[in-house]
């Protein structure tokens, strides 16, 4: 637990550990890290949205660009408005995100990798109706 | 408080035996906030994950169009920018809300949490409408492989997204009726950490269904 949390702790004695301070907490800095985010989403939905019909760039690096551009949104979802830090109140967190990542790449590859060599290795669809008959 | 109050509360796992001990116990104990929101990411994650099982079932199917039209031809961008852009301020406003409740002000809480509403039901509409216009013009659910795929990830997540207006409503209603009470500003920062999951879910889903839908 932070030092700092230890020290307000200190000022409410009464309070069993773990419960919240009765009172709030200061609101005005917390707007500046959403509007961080806020600006740096907007701008990669922006620069997403422009790529994905330009024909400035190279057609094939589209997909990849797209995808690279997603991933570091979702970074900054995570980091400026789910807030997740690595500060030590947040170590569990942050390995349960690991895991769920792990999770989501071995989901979602398997199944492209998979299905693509069974693509590849099933007999043409128009033989395999000409054995039905 | 005495010690043995202190060790009835649920989440006090350390030795508290006294009012003396309660300070050095403090930087041993978790806060329940903590515990809270580390349980509901846990349950996030596991949506996550049962999402990138659609988005997998939907990267295998996206070419199985049985004749039917591919979504070059069926996906409107200006559309899916709109709703972008209201799910994203929603994300931001949501945000807002939550500051404002764990602040104890009416006015952001307040203000921010009808913001919220208004957006996402724009985002709702904007997906019913789609919907309505793609099963009028015969591309359903029911025509092709990839458009069964493609209305069960996006229906899902519009799924969510209603849930989390409900649970939106049921919020304001209970700060109305019950102040801002710890367990019920724990219940709020729940609900902005799945309505800020679900601004990340929609961007794999905008990128890889309408971007590389419209791109490739």
């Amino acid at each position: 637990m932070s030092h700092s949390e230890h020290e307000r702790d200190k000022n409410y004695p009464d309070i069993a550990p773990g419960y919240e301070r009765p009172e709030g907490h200061d609101a005005e800095e917390g707007i500046g890290t959403y509007l961080t985010g806020l600006g740096l989403a907007t701008l990669l939905t922006a620069v997403s949205f422009f790529i994905a019909r330009t024909t400035l760039v190279w057609q094939p690096s589209i997909p990849v660009a797209l995808a690279v551009l997603a991933i570091a949104q979702m970074g900054v979802h995570l980091v400026f408005f789910l807030q997740i830090t690595t500060g030590p109140d947040n170590v569990n967190n942050v390995m349960a995100l690991f895991f769920g990542v792990l999770i989501v790449l071995l989901l979602l590859g398997g199944s492209l990798f998979i299905m693509a060599h069974l693509n590849q290795n099933m007999m043409p669809m128009d033989q395999i109706m000409q054995m039905q008959r | 408080m005495s010690g043995i109050e202190a060790t009835a509360t649920p989440n006090s796992f350390g030795e508290v035996r006294g009012a003396g001990d309660l300070e050095h116990a403090a930087g041993r104990l978790m806060s329940k906030r903590i515990i809270v929101g580390y349980g509901f990411w846990i349950f996030l994650l596991s949506d996550i994950v049962m999402f990138s099982a659609f988005f997998a079932t939907y990267a295998v199917l996206v070419g199985q169009t049985a004749g039917g039209p591919s979504g070059r031809e069926l996906f409107d961008l200006r559309n899916t920018a709109i709703e972008t852009a209201c799910l994203l301020l929603s994300s931001f406003t949501c945000g807002i809300a939550n500051i404002g409740a764990q602040a104890h002000r009416g006015s952001w809480f307040y203000g921010a949490m009808t913001a919220t509403f208004i957006l996402g039901a724009a985002f709702i509409g904007l997906e019913v409408q789609e919907f309505a216009g793609l099963v009028a013009r015969g591309a359903g659910p029911t025509r092709s492989a990839f458009l069964s795929a493609f209305f069960t990830l996006v229906g899902c997540h519009g799924l969510h997204v209603t849930a989390g207006l409900l649970w939106l409503l049921t919020m304001m209603a209970q700060v109305f009726a019950k102040g801002y009470r710890a367990d019920i500003l724990r219940r709020m920062l729940c609900f902005s950490l799945f309505w800020h999951a679900l601004d990340i879910i929609w961007v794999a889903l905008f990128t890889m269904v309408y971007l590389m839908g419209a791109a490739s």
